[in-house]
């Protein structure tokens, strides 16, 4: 069985169609990174496997159980952990509260088990150093690696990554992407929305190329990127060429 | 509901004659309170030791002190030393010194968070300081300063009816007047309370018109 | 000299009915608010509509004219209220629209992205709430909670119209007696002044020492 099976995916805004029928399908242990233009509905379609938006059609399975009709969307999102663009953290707890508070009071963990857990990820992102600083003390590269520490302390299967550099000084990109690039290595699920390309290409074990509300082609990596298919997947990567 | 239409309309002459008084009362205090609140928030941000010093110590005890207490000490305890006003001029100089101290607050709240970076730029093109607090530090602060100002002339407006406590025949006043002559309390308060509700909301409509008028994008 | 020393244990006692004043008002105050921010901001069209409308209209009328609205106008219908009971209830229910105000403008700056990233975590709506919207409301709301309760302290003053004998009507009586209106007042403006600044200060220092990175005191605003 596929570890996510997402199904004629569609989603609209009254008149507008953001994502006009997305099929794909992911392996444990797999990573795909999703890449094309802004506005063709990358992070909505992140947003909708999380059900923090709600999809007008098409299925998404988790294990083969349906997310959105399920019972319990917080049972199902507890097994999705997300990383936001934005860091989203929660201003008003530390470091290490940030990271607890899902085990904590989600998977309703001793506090002394919820803090092993904690500080275990807090590790892995190279922060447990800092678990008693407030989020505003913390730089942007470090704000997104607490992100990624409080998404993985609830032992998910699979984690979005909705741009996770996007937000970034150039400077502080490196320290995030090698964060994930551990993970991918570690055998995490990862879905990746990203604009760095050179990172797709090392990363990815799968990339999807998206526009427009559909999937244009995926493929791997070297498929992709160096030999695409479709003229429009040509014109979108010739924008990076120069740059990367 | 008709006995309440039937005492409005009889008491509506008298409560609008107040209603003059009121809005003379708001619109003098709040223009004589931004004169003071220019000069103190200037004195504030620019000005030195002693400038700074006495001008806080004004904002600071106004800010600490009710209305009607600075209201009693004008009209009360000045005539004591020798100065006597009328009730109207001492209800003008008490709400004109409150509102000049919020004001100023306000003033220098806005003046500060226009950035450093204009003074620095408006002195190195040759400005004096003056020069540049006028042509490019207040254009900008003041219209931070409108929504503030809104509330501001909002409070006064309501503020004022202390006023009646010293015997200006304002709003306040006509509708105690009318009611303890025809006994209909609740009625005659009630009248009074929809002609300060209509009275604000257009205020609040107004201002609100012409701060998107002179909306500057970005500032 | 001999009257400030006799005129100030009499004010300070009536100060005594200024601070109870204030205090059940915020109190009452507090409570409905409550109520009427939960409404406003979780609330169906009607309830918001109705919650709006009372804080809007409750806001536009001066103290004064409730204050009289309650004790003046009320008995016409025949409930009769002491004077502190119906200053109490002008005073509560006005600052309850400001209250309001404060707890609503708390809940909505809360981003919208940490409650995204709450529900991502797996929590329903009610730990959400809990344990993200509402602590840090709660912070947000120190400072102008601080302001309103200084603004309700100095309307308490206009308590004096209604006849109830705090701070300035003691200080009224004195007067009447002594003829000293300056001193006597003075002394009351002093003892108001002392509460407000105090209270003031005594919050900043406690929440310097009690702050988290990111929620230093902003300005405080006339309501």
């Amino acid at each position: 069985m596929k570890l996510l099976e997402v199904r004629n995916l569609k989603k609209n805004y009254g008149e507008k169609e953001i994502i006009k029928g997305i099929s794909f399908e992911m392996e444990k242990r797999e990573t795909i990174v999703v890449i094309g233009p802004s506005g063709t509905g990358k992070s909505t379609m992140l947003s909708c496997i999380n059900m923090l938006t709600r999809p007008n059609g098409g299925e998404i399975l988790l294990n083969g159980q349906d997310v959105v009709k399920a019972k319990s969307v917080e049972k199902m999102r507890q097994k999705i952990g997300m990383v936001f663009q934005e860091f989203n953290l929660f201003n008003h707890l530390t470091v290490l509260d940030n990271v607890r508070i899902g085990p904590l009071k989600v998977k309703k963990l001793s506090k002394g088990d919820a803090t092993k857990v904690a500080l275990e990820n807090l590790m892995k992102v190279g922060l447990d150093s800092r678990s008693e600083a407030y989020p505003a003390e913390l730089s942007g590269g470090q704000k997104q690696r607490v992100g990624i520490a409080r998404a993985l302390a609830m032992e998910p299967e699979l984690i979005l990554f909705d741009e996770p550099t996007s937000a970034l000084d150039p400077e502080l990109v490196g320290e995030v992407l090698e964060v994930m690039r551990k993970l991918a290595k570690g055998g995490m699920t990862m879905l990746i929305v990203t604009h760095e390309m050179s990172f797709a290409r090392d990363i990815a074990d799968r990339i999807i190329f998206m526009e427009n509300g559909y999937i244009v082609e995926q493929g791997t990596p070297e498929k992709i990127l160096s030999h695409p298919e479709k003229e429009r997947t040509r014109q979108f990567l010739s924008k990076f060429r120069s740059g990367s | 509901m008709n006995h309440f239409i039937f005492i409005f309309i009889q008491a509506l002459p008298f409560l609008l004659k107040g209603l003059e008084f009121t809005l003379e009362l708001a619109f003098i205090s709040i223009i004589v309170g931004f004169g003071i609140g220019m000069f103190t928030a200037i004195e504030r941000v620019y000005g030195g030791k002693l400038a700074y010093g006495f001008s806080t110590a004004y904002v600071e005890i106004i800010r600490g002190t009710p209305l009607l207490v600075q209201l009693f000490i004008i009209y009360f305890s000045l005539p004591q030393i020798g100065i006597h006003f009328s009730p109207l001029v001492a209800s003008v100089i008490s709400f004109s010194l409150n509102s000049g101290a919020y004001q100023a607050e306000y003033i220098r709240g806005a003046m500060q968070s226009v950035e450093k970076g204009q003074m620095k730029a408006a002195i190195s093109m040759g400005m004096t300081k003056w020069q540049a607090i006028r042509l490019v530090i207040m254009p900008q602060a003041l219209r931070k300063v409108l929504p503030s100002w809104t509330n501001e002339f909002v409070y006064l407006v309501k503020y004022t009816s202390l006023a009646y406590l010293v015997g200006v025949p304002e709003l306040m006043a006509q509708g105690e007047f009318v009611a303890s002559r025809n006994f209909e309390f609740m009625d005659v308060f009630l009248g009074v309370a929809l002609i300060y509700l209509m009275v604000i909301l257009t205020i609040t409509w107004a201002f609100s018109f012409v701060e998107k008028r002179i909306k500057i994008p970005g500032v | 000299m001999q009257l400030f020393l006799s005129s100030i244990s009499i004010l300070l006692k009536s100060t005594g009915t200024t601070v109870e004043l204030t205090v059940a008002s915020i109190f009452l105050g507090t409570v409905v608010a409550i109520f009427v921010a939960l409404g406003q901001v979780y609330g169906n069209l009607w309830i918001k509509i109705v919650a709006t409308v009372y804080e809007r209209t409750t806001r536009s009328i001066p103290i004064l004219i409730i204050m009289f609205m309650i004790f003046f106008g009320f008995p016409s219908m025949g409930i009769r209220f002491e004077p502190f009971v119906a200053a109490v209830l002008a005073l509560g229910l006005r600052s309850s629209a400001y209250q309001s105000q404060i707890f609503r403008g708390s809940l909505l700056a809360v981003s919208k992205g940490q409650i995204l990233a709450a529900r991502s975590l797996g929590m329903t709506e009610i730990q959400v709430f809990f344990h993200v919207t509402f602590p840090q409301a709660i912070r947000f709301s120190i400072a102008p909670l601080t302001n309103e309760f200084t603004i309700v302290l100095k309307d308490t003053s206009i308590a004096y119209a209604i006849g109830v004998t705090e701070l300035l009507r003691e200080g009224t009586y004195i007067v009447s007696t002594s003829y000293e209106p300056l001193l006597i007042y003075s002394m009351c403006a002093a003892i108001y002044f002392v509460i407000t600044f105090g209270t003031n200060k005594f919050v900043s220092i406690a929440e310097k020492k009690f702050s988290i990175p990111g929620y230093e005191i902003r300005g405080v605003e006339r309501a």
